[in-house]
């Protein structure tokens, strides 16, 4: 971990700490309303603000968990150097992809 | 209590084992007097480090029961579990011979993080005055007291899991200097510590100053360190 990883990791905390506290309450929301998932998605689907709420918040992910990650993998296992970055950079390639495909599925119209 | 202590102790290399001995159990009795008397009495090819016996030096650093501690400052009574005292050499560290461990890789580390003083005025310039109530001033004066005994690095979780983490004492040590007007060597000081292995690779545990013997907070002057240093990236005092 150097400074540069160390502040990116933090400021995508700070970023995401609100939009998960807003995705836990939209759920209990949408649970005490007794939506169907054909409910959700006629809110979701077309709408810009959930487009960018979900995708800002993957895009937090896939740069936060991938720099905790390169520290377990130096930690933990026998990884170091580039072979540690390039398993956290897939790692974060592949969260990025699954979390933006989700977020297409629930907001493309 | 039993007139006779079960003693524990660490043979051989990092291939060895626990040999068990049978020492007398003495009133105001420290863990080096313990060790001292297995080396005397029963066996004198036991190794071991000590230099002051008076918690100054800081050479006897050693395991206590799993705990590192300057085994001269520690009563037996305080950490005799039912007359049993187990006694191996600091962790996170290379072993010489028995309870000596290599401390080399702890000083290289002190010298990498720039632990050494860079002045930044002759012999001739005026001396600098820098009033005791100066918050740069006081902020060293807390850490300054280190005497490099390695107990912070042996119990440092980071340091066992990342050999290139420079570790609490070095990391305490750059703080200090990064408070004092006089040095001139902050810049690279600073970007040594703010690289992979610096103070960023800390977590906070703190188990440095829960095991500190003269109850410094290395975790204090590296969160100030992590604080320093990313300030100094903001603005481009240091690149990576």
């Amino acid at each position: 971990m150097n400074v540069r990883l160390y502040l990116w990791q933090r400021l995508t905390a700070a970023l995401m700490l609100p939009l998960l506290l807003t995705h836990l309450v939209v759920i209990f929301y949408a649970m005490r309303k007794g939506f169907s998932a054909a409910d959700i998605l006629g809110r979701t689907r077309g709408s810009i603000a959930w487009a960018l709420f979900y995708g800002t918040f993957v895009s937090a992910v896939a740069v936060h968990a991938p720099i905790g990650l390169r520290t377990v993998l130096i930690e933990w296992t026998p990884l170091r150097g580039r072979s540690s970055d390039v398993v956290a950079i897939g790692f974060g390639i592949v969260l990025a992809a699954l979390g933006f495909r989700a977020v297409a599925a629930v907001v493309l119209p | 209590m039993t007139a006779t202590l079960d003693v524990l102790l660490w043979r051989g290399t990092a291939e060895g084992s626990y040999r068990r001995y049978q020492v007398p159990w003495r009133d105001n009795q420290t863990v080096l007097d313990v060790v001292t008397w297995v080396q005397r009495n029963l066996d004198a090819t036991l190794s071991y480090r000590f230099a002051c016996r008076v918690g100054m030096c800081g050479s006897c650093a050693m395991t206590v029961n799993g705990r590192p501690r300057w085994t001269c400052r520690t009563h037996v009574s305080k950490v005799a579990d039912g007359g049993r005292l187990t006694i191996g050499p600091l962790q996170n560290l290379p072993v010489i011979k028995d309870l000596v461990t290599d401390m080399q890789p702890f000083f290289e580390k002190w010298q990498k993080a720039k632990g050494t003083f860079a002045p930044s005025k002759t012999r001739i310039d005026p001396i600098e005055t820098i009033a005791p109530s100066n918050p740069a001033r006081l902020a060293a004066d807390a850490a300054i007291e280190c005497i490099n005994c390695a107990v912070c690095y042996a119990a440092c979780d980071t340091v066992r899991w990342n050999e290139n983490y420079l570790g609490p004492a070095a990391l305490n040590r750059a703080w200090t200097l990064v408070n004092d007007a006089r040095d001139a060597g902050n810049g690279e000081r600073l970007t040594t510590v703010a690289a992979d292995g610096g103070c960023h690779a800390c977590h906070s545990h703190q188990s440095c100053q829960e095991h500190c013997p003269v109850a410094l907070n290395p975790t204090a002057s590296i969160a100030g360190l992590k604080r320093r240093a990313a300030q100094a990236y903001f603005s481009g005092a240091i690149k990576l």
